[in-house]
């Protein structure tokens, strides 16, 4: 389970990961929940990795629950009169653990060896993860509720399921992260993998700052450009020092192994740059 | 910021002074929260009392704003600490309480004392307030609405929340209207001959198996607040009409917040589109955290440096090419908003180089609201 705010970069981790995880000889499958699908063009086929892609969304994991378990009468009427909102809001989180439960079948399968899942795009990270919880209080029998608590059961199995909590080198992303993790620890119980810090700056090595302006001088490169190169330089030195401050916060407040994926200079990743940040990964796990 | 740096234009300008409410929407995680206060600052700096009402923010952002204790639900004057705020502006701050809200609407259309302690209490209700998908928006919407017939402010800006469909919000005032026209609320409605029952005879096949799906206490809440309700609908029906009418309003303008990649500009170009689709435009773009420029220059392929400095030298040339890389991916990525949205005003915010961690930073980035577009 890939988990984390908006915009930190979940689906690039997912992909990653599942890359990653194909290059080592496993059979993956990653699941896509609700938002717009992105994850077939970051992922395509590549000869000898068995990598395949699916796509969830609520109402139709709902519909799909409700006809496997003896409704499929009242399945079609509940979706055409729009129950499925009163249900949902009746019972809160019960279109997330259907989902949940969809995920639980897929790995009872035993047709993969790793599942994948993109966590909501929405970032309820943890309202998500314990609706299990919520739903097994509020219902106290019925089919609902055993699917409840064998998600509950999935989650809370460190040797099945694990959770990847992602983020940013930057204050406000660090510390939300923080708190989710002790939030879901405490509140789902279930077992945090390595947090994964993703955008981490590591293109070119900065000159030191005491010989930045020597050489600046020796160069003799004329007003304009001497500032840029040095504008730009401490503007890098400043960013680059604020990320580390962020990490080393991470690194502190949450014990969790750190791994780090690093920015690309681009305005979205390819295909190609998830297979070599996921070589990346690779070198740096030493397998 | 730099020599070619950005010229400045009035129309960004205009939309802050022409608008009486200002909704800033987005995809998650693209700063809403930051541009909302922002703008804010700005119709403050020009003389405006301004309410900012945020759904998220980060505790950061409170602080940033010199509110220590956090935001609250009820508008906060912020000091002007460090900037000016021009002549009789003024700039307030809350958070949206979507419970607090919902409970308001209940109380104003309720009868009586015990039609508004049947309502609060009942666990559906508790449910559809806190957590129903579309309540936050449509909690958003109505507290615009309120600031927005409050003598104190003459601007109202407003983040929406983030949702996967930013266009919930302009019909989040109707998702109750609707709920309430579900066949199950009139199904759930129906008199029988022994008076009113939890529900009506010829529903009862079908609430069964919902209640065999849900659990039959669960079921019961529904129902219970489904009788409570009953009478309230027109009024928060009537209600929800005058939100309509406020969001589609001549001077309500709709802000499109990005962030300078790929995926986010492509939702940004379909809400913009679906925005325009519905028949309101969009006033304004701003994208946040864009690659500042250092100038525009080629980066030389061999770097001829006297001696010691040429690896330093030839380092800096480097970083400078990487930056400027960067960039240029950005305000490629941006083309796709800019072509669709244009004569409307576009502004890029720059990344900065520390944290926004009071007024002062806020206002550094303030600073680019009007600023041109620059282009490489």
């Amino acid at each position: 389970m890939v988990a984390g705010k908006g915009g930190v970069g979940k689906t690039t981790v997912t992909a990653v990961i599942a890359r990653a995880a194909a290059r080592s000889g496993n059979r993956v499958l990653v699941i896509e929940l609700d938002g717009k699908p992105a994850l077939d063009k970051l992922l395509p086929d590549h000869d000898g990795e068995e990598l395949a892609v699916v796509h969830l969304s609520a109402p139709d994991a709902l519909e799909e629950y409700l006809n496997d378990h003896g409704f499929r009468r009242i399945a079609k009427r509940l979706n055409r009169t729009g129950v499925i909102d009163m249900v949902g809001t009746a019972a809160p989180g019960i279109d997330d653990v259907v989902v949940l439960g969809k995920v639980k079948h897929y790995e009872k399968s035993t047709e993969y060896d790793l599942i994948v899942v993109d966590g909501p795009a929405a970032g309820h990270a943890v309202t998500f993860l314990m609706s299990a919880t919520g739903l097994a209080d509020a219902v106290r029998g019925g089919p609902v509720r055993s699917q409840a608590d064998d998600v509950l059961e999935l989650l809370a199995e460190p040797e099945r399921c694990m959770t990847v909590l992602v983020t940013l080198p930057e204050t406000t992303p660090v510390n939300e992260t923080i708190e989710t993790a002790y939030a879901l620890e405490d509140d789902v119980g279930i077992r945090l993998g390595p947090v994964v810090v993703n955008g981490v700056d590591q293109g070119t090595e900065l000159p030191k700052v005491g010989e930045v302006e020597t050489a600046l001088q020796a160069a003799d490169l004329g007003d304009a450009v001497t500032d840029m190169l040095r504008d730009a330089a401490a503007f890098r030195r400043s960013r680059r020092s604020m990320e580390r401050k962020a990490i080393d916060r991470l690194a502190v407040g949450l014990p969790l192994d750190q791994v780090q994926i690093r920015a690309l200079p681009v305005a979205g990743l390819d295909a190609d740059d998830i297979d070599a940040l996921a070589d990346e990964l690779l070198v740096k796990s030493g397998s | 910021m730099t020599a070619d740096g950005p010229v400045a234009v009035g129309s960004m300008r205009d939309v802050v002074q022409q608008s009486d409410v200002i909704v800033c929407c987005g995809s998650g995680g693209v700063g809403k929260t930051t541009t909302a206060a922002i703008i804010g600052m700005d119709a403050a700096r020009l003389g405006r009392s301004v309410v900012v009402v945020t759904i998220d923010p980060a505790k950061r952002l409170a602080d940033a704003l010199g509110l220590s204790m956090g935001l609250s639900s009820a508008p906060q004057r912020i000091g002007g600490v460090g900037v000016d705020m021009g002549a009789g502006g003024e700039m307030w701050a809350m958070m949206l309480d979507t419970a607090a809200t919902f409970d308001g609407l209940v109380r104003i259309y309720a009868d009586d004392e015990q039609q508004i302690d049947r309502i609060l209490s009942n666990r559906f209700y508790r449910n559809m307030a806190g957590a129903m998908s579309g309540t936050q928006e449509y909690m958003a919407a109505e507290t615009l609405h309120a600031l927005h017939n409050d003598n104190r402010f003459d601007l109202v800006v407003v983040d929406t929340p983030p949702s996967r469909n930013a266009l919930d919000f302009l019909d989040a005032p109707g998702v109750l209207s609707r709920f309430l026209d579900h066949r199950v609320f009139k199904l759930a409605m129906l008199p029988t001959r022994s008076g009113l029952k939890v529900f009506g005879s010829a529903a009862q096949p079908f609430f069964k198996a919902i209640g065999r799906v849900v659990g039959s206490d669960v079921l019961a809440d529904s129902m219970a607040f489904f009788q409570a309700f009953s009478g309230m609908e027109t009024g928060f029906r009537e209600r929800a009409d005058d939100v309509v009418a406020l969001l589609r309003a001549e001077r309500t303008n709709f802000v499109v917040v990005a962030s300078p990649r790929h995926d986010t500009i492509t939702e940004a170009v379909w809400l913009a589109q679906q925005l325009g689709d519905q028949g309101v435009g969009v006033a304004a773009a701003i994208i946040n955290r864009v690659q500042p420029s250092f100038g525009v220059i080629d980066v030389p392929t061999g770097v001829e440096v006297p001696g010691a400095s040429r690896d330093v030298v030839s380092a800096l040339w480097k970083n400078l090419g990487e930056l400027q890389q960067i960039r240029r991916a950005e305000l490629e990525a941006l083309e796709p908003l800019v072509a669709l949205i244009e004569p409307a005003p576009i502004a890029l915010l720059p990344l900065l180089d520390g944290d926004i961690h009071d007024l002062d930073s806020l206002d550094q980035v303030a600073q680019h609201l009007f600023l041109e577009r620059n282009r490489c």
